[in-house]
Parts: C-alpha cells; structure tokens; sequence
C-alpha cells in the first residue's frame, strides 16, 4: 500500500503541470523581467499572465489589485502593518481568537506597541456573534482582519457580511484566506473585501510564493520598499517561476472547484461516517454543516495526538493534531481550546485535510486502519476501561499536575 | 516530525509493562492534562526487602511520553525503591538514546511518578514541587518559570546574567528576545525598565544556581585538564565511529580542536562539535564555543 496523504491544510503536492509551467523559467527565462535583454523578455509577459489567472480565480475586478509576496504570512502582515501606518489616529484591531499564528502573533506583537486587539471569541462550534462585532466597529479601528476558513476546523467565517458591516462603519476588512482559496467560490469585486491573503502551497503551488489582493483605492503602506516590482508596492526581484506556477494551480483550482465540492466533499464525509461509526468516544469538531469540503477535524477522547499520528505514520496515512505535542507547546490548539473541547479531547484531535489527489479507496483504507490505533492507545490510557472510558474519568484518575 | 531515536520508537511502538499492575501497593499519579501528558503507575513492593517486583503505567500522552514510562517501568524493576528513587528524568532519557529538548521538558514525568507511587507506598502526601512554563530556550531545554523564578531569585537584569544563572540563552541566541521580554516583565514588577545596554550583575562569590557553578573555583590549569578530561570521555564514541578529535588551542571561553579521520569532512562534523560544545558546557559550567582550528585567527607563531 502507498502512503495516503490526508494533510493538504498543511501543504499540499505541487500539481505536474504547474511544474511544467514553471521550468522554463529556471533555465531559459531566467533574465530579470526588469532587464532589456532577450532572456528575460517573456518573463513578464508570463507574470502577466499569471496575475490574470489569480485575478479569474478570486473574482477580482483589475489585475493590478494583485500583489505577489512570498506567502500567506508576508501578506498578512503586510495588510495589518499597512493599515496601522495609513492611520496612524487608528489604534485598535478587531480580530479572532481563533486566527492563524500568522495574525495572531502579530497582533500579540502590536500590542507591546500599544495598540488594542480586539479578538471575538467563538461559540462550541467555532461560530463568531456577529452583534458582538458590531459593538466594536468604530472609527478609533484600523482594521479587522478575519479568516475565511479556519485551517484546523474548516469552519467558515461570514466574512462577506463582516466585510459589508465594516465597511458601513469605515473601517478596513482584511481576510486571510489561504484556507479558503481554490476550495470555494470567491468574487472579490462583488466584496466589500479591501484585502485578501492566499499562499500558494495551499493550492498545488510551490511554497515561498503568496498574494496580497488590495482593492483599488485603499490606502496603503508597502513592508518592503526599493525597487518598482509590484507597481512600488511589493520591492523585490519576481519570484517569476513561482508566480508563473501559482498562474497555473490557480487555473486548474477553478476548473476543479466543482469537484472539490462534491467528490472531494464526498470523501471527507464518507471518512467522518465510517471512523465515527467503528470508534466510540469520537467526535467531529467545528461548524459541520458550514465548513470547508475538504476538513475532518475529530476529536478522539482520552489519547493524545502525537501518539495518534506516529501510528498513522507507521500505518502509511499523514494527517496532522491539535496536540501540544505535536508543536512543542505546552497548550493543545488554541482553536480547540476557544471552542471550549476540553483537554481529554483537545489533545487527541486529528485533522485530515483531503485533496482531489485522495481517492474513495484510500478513504476506506483509512476507515480501515484507525479503530485498532485508536484501541490500541486507549488500551495504555488511565482515562479507559476494559470496554470504555472509565467510569466518571476526570474523577477516577486526577493525576497531582505539574 | 520529531527526530526521535530507534530506542524511543521501540518503546512505543511496544510498550513494555502497559497497564496497571494487579495487587500493586504503590500507585502515582501525575501530569500535566495542559501540556498533554499524564501518567499512572502501579508498582508492587516487596514490603520486606522493599524491592519493586513488578511495575505498570498506564499513560494518556505522545510518543516519548509513552516511550519513557515504558522506559521507565523497565529500568526499575528489580531495584530497591531507595535505588529507583535515584532514577533521574535524565537517566531515562539517556535509556531511550536522548530525548528532543522540547520532550524532556514535559512528557518525561517518570521521576515525578516513581517519587509519587513511592510516598504512596509509604502512605506519605506528595506534592510536587515545581511548575512548568513555555520553553524558552531550546538548546539547553530552559523554560520561562525557571527564568522568571532564577531572574527574581538573583536579582538579574540583562540577558548576559539569564544566561550565567541558567544557560538559557547560551548556545543559538534566537530567543534572546523571549529573555528580554521576561525581564522586562520581572523588572516592572521591582519598578525598573530593561536596559539592553546595561552591563551584567558582577555575580558575587556566593554560589551560582546552575551554570557558573562548577567553573569558578578552577585554576586556569585546571580548567585545562578539566576541557581534556572531557574531550577524552567524549573520544571512545567519535573512535567507534572511525574518527577522533584533538585539542588544539583554548582561547578563552573559545576552544580549537581538529576533527580527524572519519569525523573531518564528514557531514555531521558540525553536529559532532555541538555535541562536543554542549558536553564541555555542561561540565565546566560556563559558556564555550567550540571552533574547528582551521578557522583558528593567523598569527605569528610563538616561540617559533
């Protein structure tokens, strides 16, 4: 059996066809797209191109509302610094608890500098008060930078709403959308969206290679000055194969958006059902009916999700956890936690992140190889019995915490 | 993926001793439900002689932390409960072939465990006796509760003091920031503001918690025996593996060695001399940096 590759929220294959797109430009096409010369002289016809692509997958009205960066967090940090900086009398930002590290280390950051984060709290199912949101709205906000999806969950912001009502009170709307990109349908000009962040990596791309969608007319400050690339606002020699292949995935991503939505939503549920139906004490967490076709996020009570994964990993299926071990912090994910999943579950949480690359085949291998880790783990855990979790866990083992 | 040894995947992926032992008479439980880890052991004493005959664990928690209480259970079996007790979080880790330093900090809890089941055993209360924070400084596995604590404790205000008083800091300097913003926390609290520039605490002669400690009272001549013993310890393993490293020169806190044979030009040259710089901190206590001789600085030969 081949390894089955169910983590595409962390990263995803870079797709044939992008690469092919993209070799040209390593060898041939190499020249500076700013030089005179022959070797460089269809570079920016290319770039052109792919800014075009970018521009048709988001919906976008101009091209020129295109910014290419190096990836979803240079975008991030790019709307959120230029925003403080264009309004300077602005010093309060309205965001999320649940945000990408990408957002919310910066925001952490900010506040040293004395500026005000405001971060909304999420309900059990990740889901956002929107009357809550509406109370901070005022004109001391720079902006509001929200996800569109979350990438452990999958589950969907109202960001289009967010963005109409922020826009109704004058202040900026950010999104970070890198989640969201190639998976559901975006027509930015149709927005009241002033900004939008997407990685390449997300959608078959290389990584190192991003966009920052501006609107036109919103006023900005760029993190990078020196040279003209990016119309001044983006300095930085082209990263010209990268874009030319983030063109190309961006193309395919919107012929593919139908199948996503269907065959690839088709496999995550059918993966939710069959695991939820062999192991007892699972559960899905996030906004299940309003999330992202391609995320399964369960929580497997009383075992922990390192241990998970490294049995999945022998067992050839990649997916990623919520764990704190897994990322070497002391906290299981934040996400996890602002739903309120208590630890004996937030730990044990395994997301798997589906691609059109997946097939219904490896879905069921998958249902398949999971009951007995899941056994096997709980078989070691003080929280489980011979035949279930013991009774009344939290009290049958209350280990002295260090 | 965590860089975890052959010995640690063994361990969990066959678990010794898993699950409570019957008729135990000594049972611990410990952990840290935040961090993801918790532990129950079971041992059975021999009210006798005190010796541990058997030993479980049951354990909610990740690779290492199954890996060490399966470790753990198997080191003390057969020792006199005075014996497990010198058992160290340390001597489980080096049983496994190491541990990442992010994992020694919270899923080795077998020491806490044993000392748990222990006054269990002998109807005794145990409490815990310290707290864990974020890991701040990853080279040498310091988190920010001990900073906090040794920073209030010493009186500390620059980043040269943190890292005499705790080797946080020490080795790749990338959470130099994580320490500054500690101190500057500590020091609001006594009404003072951090001051990047401001020259380190002349530690007085009293003893120094950790670092310093053992390197202050040698002679320079000492000392130099001291780098040598190590290095001779440390040379049976590179001779194992087909090479060798030679003293060359100490310059301060700025030791030269030659890596020969197998170990020059070999692609873990510089991992093998991390290795080497850690051990010699470790030993001497103070802050050391271990150069290949040929970036040794040209100059006129003494004496020649």
């Amino acid at each position: 059996m081949s390894a089955i590759y169910m983590d595409n929220n962390a990263t995803t294959q870079v797709e044939p066809e992008v690469v092919e797109a993209m070799l040209p430009y390593f060898t041939e096409q190499f020249g500076n797209p700013s030089s005179m010369h022959s070797f460089g002289n269809k570079v920016g016809q290319a770039i052109k191109n792919a800014r075009r692509q970018i521009q048709t997958l988001l919906g976008a009205e101009h091209d020129s509302e295109i910014i290419f960066t190096s990836c979803g967090t240079e975008s991030d940090s790019t709307a959120i610094l230029s925003a403080l900086k264009a309004q300077p009398e602005r010093k309060e930002i309205i965001t999320t608890v649940v945000e990408h590290p990408a957002v919310l280390t910066l925001c952490e950051y900010l506040e040293k500098d004395g500026y005000t984060v405001h971060r909304l709290p999420v309900d059990e199912k990740g889901r956002l008060d929107l009357n809550e949101y509406q109370k901070l709205l005022s004109d001391k906000v720079a902006i509001v930078s929200v996800m569109w999806a979350n990438n452990e969950t999958g589950t969907l912001f109202p960001v289009l709403k967010m963005a109409e009502m922020a826009n109704e009170a004058g202040v900026m709307f950010h999104t970070d959308a890198v989640q969201a990109v190639g998976k559901l349908p975006i027509d930015l000009k149709s927005s009241k969206i002033d900004m939008l962040s997407l990685s390449g990596h997300k959608l078959h791309a290389p990584k190192g290679i991003g966009v920052l969608y501006l609107r036109r007319n919103t006023r900005f400050r760029p993190f990078l000055r020196g040279g003209h690339q990016e119309r001044g606002r983006r300095a930085g020699t082209e990263n010209s194969a990268s874009i030319v292949g983030l063109g190309k995935a961006a193309e395919m991503a919107l012929e593919q958006l139908g199948y996503e939505n269907t065959m690839v939503k088709a496999m995550r549920d059918r993966l939710e059902e069959g695991v939820l139906a062999a192991v007892p004490n699972a559960f899905v967490t996030g906004d299940v009916n309003n999330r992202l076709p391609n995320t399964a996020n369960i929580a497997f009570e009383y075992i922990e999700g390192e241990a998970i994964l490294m049995l999945l990993n022998k067992a050839g299926i990649a997916a990623s956890s919520g764990s704190a071990c897994t990322s070497g912090s002391l906290e299981p994910s934040h996400v996890m936690m602002a739903m309120g999943i208590p630890y004996t579950a937030a730990h044990g949480t395994v997301r798997f992140s589906l691609s059109r690359h997946n097939t219904m085949q490896e879905v069921e291998e998958v249902i398949k190889a999971i009951p007995p880790i899941m056994e096997k783990l709980r078989k070691l855990s003080p929280y489980w019995g011979e035949n279930g979790p013991v009774e009344e866990p939290e009290k049958a083992f209350a280990p002295t915490y260090a | 993926m965590w860089d975890y040894s052959e010995k640690v995947k063994e361990h969990f992926y066959d678990p010794k001793n898993a699950g409570a032992v019957a008729d135990a008479n000594g049972v611990g439980d410990v952990g840290s439900i935040s961090c993801g880890d918790a532990l129950r052991l079971t041992l059975k004493v021999d009210p006798e002689s005190e010796v541990i005959l058997d030993a479980g664990f049951q354990t909610f928690g990740c690779g290492s932390a199954i890996a060490s209480s399966s470790a753990l259970t198997e080191m003390i079996k057969g020792m006199t409960i005075d014996e497990a007790l010198k058992v160290t979080n340390q001597d489980i880790a080096d049983y496994l072939d190491g541990l990442p330093p992010e994992k020694m900090h919270c899923s080795v809890m077998g020491r806490e465990a044993l000392q748990a089941a222990v006054a269990n055993y002998r109807g005794e209360e145990w409490s815990d006796d310290h707290e864990e924070g974020a890991l701040v400084c990853k080279c040498f596995a310091v988190d920010a509760v001990m900073i906090e604590d040794t920073i209030r404790a010493n009186n500390l205000s620059t980043v040269e003091d943190v890292t005499n008083y705790t080797k946080a800091g020490g080795g790749c300097s990338s959470c130099h920031e994580s320490i500054e913003e500690i101190l500057s926390m500590v020091l609001a609290e006594r009404g003072e503001k951090f001051d990047p520039n401001a020259a380190p605490a002349k530690p007085e002669s009293k003893e120094l918690p950790i670092a310093a400690s053992s390197a202050g009272g040698m002679t320079n001549l000492q000392r130099m025996r001291r780098i040598e013993m190590v290095l001779e310890s440390i040379r049976p393993n590179l001779v194992a593996d087909g090479g060798d490293v030679e003293l060359v020169e100490i310059e301060g806190n700025t030791i030269y060695v030659n890596m020969v044979g197998a170990c020059s030009g070999c692609q873990l040259a510089s991992t093998t001399i991390g290795g080497i710089q850690q051990r010699l901190m470790e030993d001497l206590g103070e802050f050391i940096k271990v150069v290949p001789a040929s970036q040794m600085p040209k100059r006129a030969t003494v004496g020649g």
